[in-house]
């Protein structure tokens, strides 16, 4: 396979509202794509066969594995990653925040998948049911196994959300915590 | 971990489409969703030279109910849409909760109801379900189209009725009477995993509502493909589904499955299971049927 040169394919994306151009061999993976081309590493790559779901990003609004996907496959497609959700020096995104604030992380390396799967399920179902939630991010591996505290930060994402959509412009209700601020748990008592 | 060099084309139309995927010098593979295409490209199990992408088809992106009740979904259809679209519309309750089971959201948002097909792994669920709900492939190759029965396309592990240069264009799932009763039960060891052993059951009632004019019964993830279970299917026909009926499908079950002992569980495990499932499934469709009306 080696002197025979691969046509390489004209692509037109956009990611996080940027468009962009580029010529990309074939097989390049969406999730090569993002982290390299792009730019945008904040998007983790762990399996990179489908399992592990740290890739996950949206496409057309729906969360997929873009280790699964071609950059190819994606031409015309509007993708989001976790740099989307939040400026550099702007508040978090609400999901963003609810994970810092109930410590949904421990190494990291998930996060930005678990992230994403939560935005898409969020969206699509503001109030999910236990069996949702538990659907929604059973594709997202967290090998620190800190799965409770992931579970809690969606459903304190969940409340911030609504609040956020109840709430007025600029509300307080919308106001996010201020990093290190002291944040109340309420559900805490059931761990 | 990066699959190897592969030529790409998305063409629009469906003949340029086939005619380059009857090119017996290219070894080329068809791609939609790719959820379990790409895993094996990216560890080189799978090295095609050409990617035939369907995605500018448009005509394969269809999905709708025909004049005569039956639902047809085309090739470049995700389970996603299918199944928001199912959850809408009410019909075919039984498919909606097969797809529940694929994989996590997002392989069901890429993955497509004929990738899944195609692929024929033994313990999916769409093959499964296009057997016990007599569906009907439509294919379409270079010489022409033809319409294969699901239990006819199921050859074996991965393997099914697609001849070189062929690509399944749709599925056909007939009509789904309103009262019918469907049970669909799966065992995996996690979520989202390949099933261990799962079934699929449907009850038809008589006029009377007391018995069970038509049982479906098929089983998956016990054999190379879906088996459809016709000693319990005739047994349980004009009897109501009570436990004793149940109980006769349990003892019967095992006899009539060949799975293989592989790292998840063994043969005789699976046996006991998919007996249990069965049960299960066909108590669930006797619960959900309802008198002929």
């Amino acid at each position: 396979m080696s002197e025979h040169a691969v046509e390489t394919v004209a692509i037109d994306l956009t990611i996080n509202g940027r468009e962009l151009a580029a010529e990309v061999e074939p097989r390049l993976l969406l999730s090569d794509f993002i982290r390299h081309h792009a730019g945008l590493t904040g998007t983790h790559v762990g399996c990179e066969h489908g399992v592990c779901g740290a890739c996950t990003v949206l496409v057309d609004g729906t969360p997929q594995r873009s280790c699964l996907v071609f950059a190819v496959q994606a031409d015309g497609a509007e993708i989001r990653t976790v740099e989307g959700l939040a400026a550099p020096e702007e508040p978090l995104h609400p999901v963003q925040q609810a994970f810092h604030e109930e410590h949904g992380m421990q190494c990291g390396f998930c996060t930005s998948g678990f992230l994403m799967t939560t935005v898409a399920l969020l969206e699509e179902t503001p109030h999910p049911s236990d069996e949702q939630l538990v659907d929604a991010i059973s594709g997202n591996l967290c090998r620190c196994t800190g799965y409770r505290n992931i579970v809690r930060a969606v459903r304190s994402a969940e409340r911030k959300l609504a609040d956020a959509a109840e709430a007025p412009e600029g509300g307080a209700a919308a106001a996010p915590t201020p990093v290190g601020g002291a944040v109340a748990r309420p559900e805490a008592a059931d761990a | 971990m990066k699959p190897a060099s592969f030529e790409y084309r998305a063409p629009e139309q469906l003949d340029e489409l086939l005619e380059l995927l009857a090119d017996d010098f290219l070894d080329a593979r068809v791609i939609a969703g790719g959820q379990s295409l790409v895993p094996m490209m990216n560890f080189r199990l799978s090295a095609p030279e050409l990617l035939l992408d369907l995605r500018r088809v448009e005509q394969l992106g269809s999905l709708d109910v025909r004049p005569d009740g039956s639902l047809a979904v085309g090739a470049t259809v995700t389970q996603a849409r299918l199944l928001a679209w199912l959850e809408a519309d009410g019909r075919w309750p039984v498919l909606a909760e097969g797809i529940r089971h694929i994989g996590h959201p997002q392989i069901r948002s890429r993955g497509t109801v004929c990738g899944s097909l195609c692929h024929h792994d033994p313990t999916a669920e769409l093959p499964a379900l296009a057997l016990a709900l007599g569906a009907t492939m439509h294919v379409a190759g270079a010489a022409g189209r033809r319409a294969v029965a699901a239990a006819d396309f199921s050859v074996s592990y991965y393997e099914v009725a697609l001849e070189p240069g062929e690509l399944l264009t749709e599925v056909v799932f007939p009509a789904w009477p309103a009262a019918r009763g469907w049970g669909f039960r799966e065992l995996a060891r996690r979520r989202g995993d390949f099933a261990l052993a799962g079934a699929v059951a449907t009850v038809d009632r008589d006029p009377s509502g007391s018995a069970a004019a038509a049982v479906g019964l098929v089983l998956f993830g016990v054999g190379d493909r879906p088996v459809r279970i016709e000693a319990a299917e005739r047994a349980l026909a004009g009897r109501a589904l009570d436990a004793a009926a149940l109980e006769e499908v349990r003892a019967l079950v095992p006899a009539q499955i060949d799975p293989v002992d592989d790292l998840h569980a063994s043969a005789e495990h699976r046996r006991e299971v998919a007996a249990e499932l069965a049960a299960g499934a066909l108590a669930d469709a006797w619960e959900r049927s309802s008198a002929d009306v």
